[in-house]
């Protein structure tokens, strides 16, 4: 299995990018929660890049591809804007958030802890955000 | 897509969210709850019945008031969440820090 979508970088893509997902996500084994979940870092990744590395420019265009392994699924996002490392980012403290009122550090938190792995490298003017998902049996 | 529905019930100005908050329209709802607040009630309660995903986005609309509210002594309660939604606000550690009721009758009782 392996799905691709070419994502305009404007945040009203954003309900598409769901939608996607929900229908490439309909077969895998996932259950619902898990589902919503996954959805949901997938589109906080991309929101990221749609707002801080492209500015919602709607002519940049952001890659998402998923792929289907034994037992995981991978999802690899890829841009051409500035390079944003997730991994680079420590999770921040809920409270610090809530008191400095960083509205941008919640995405972060949710993708690191609903993933099981994330990668990231840039190459060649090419930034890859790759987010696993174990299969749990 | 999100609609909001404004209502009062007991003393609380409830504010009822359909379809989804993400970040394309999280503004309307930092809107919405500035208007209420703006009309001096001290007591919010956000129906979750139809809210059917939320970004972090919206979340931090949530959490941007949490300290103000606490100065200014306004409550802020949550009620009617699907389990999907709710594990959303639990994985961030929301649910400890915003009162968050299975349906309107337990937030008004609390």
């Amino acid at each position: 299995m392996k799905y691709r979508l070419d994502i305009s970088c404007q945040t009203s893509a954003l309900s598409e990018l769901r939608a996607f997902l929900q229908q490439a996500l309909g077969g895998a084994t996932l259950d619902e929660i898990e589902k919503h979940q996954v959805t949901l870092a997938v589109e906080e990744v991309c929101a990221n890049l749609i707002i801080h590395s492209h500015r919602c420019n709607p002519q940049d265009i952001i890659q998402l591809e998923i792929k289907d392994a034994d037992e995981k699924l991978i999802f690899e996002i890829s841009d051409q804007g500035e390079a944003f490392n997730l991994l680079d980012y420590e999770v921040p403290d809920l409270k610090k958030v809530m008191v400095e009122k960083r509205k941008g550090g919640l995405g972060i938190i949710l993708v690191k802890k609903i993933m099981d792995e994330i990668e990231f490298e840039s190459k060649n003017g090419t930034n890859t955000c790759r987010l696993i998902k174990w299969f749990r049996s | 897509m999100l609609s909001l529905e404004k209502s009062k019930e007991n003393e609380f100005e409830i504010l009822s969210l359909y379809g989804e908050v993400d970040a394309s329209n999280s503004v309307i709802l930092d809107e919405a709850i500035q208007e209420i607040i703006a009309s001096g009630s001290k007591s919010l309660l956000i129906d979750g019945k139809n809210l059917e995903y939320i970004s972090s986005a919206g979340l931090g609309v949530f959490m941007s008031y949490l300290e103000d509210f606490q100065d200014q002594g306004i409550r802020m309660k949550i009620c009617d969440l699907a389990p999907r939604v709710f594990e959303v606000f639990r994985i961030l550690g929301l649910d400890q820090l915003i009162p968050i009721y299975p349906d309107r009758a337990a937030a008004f009782a609390d």
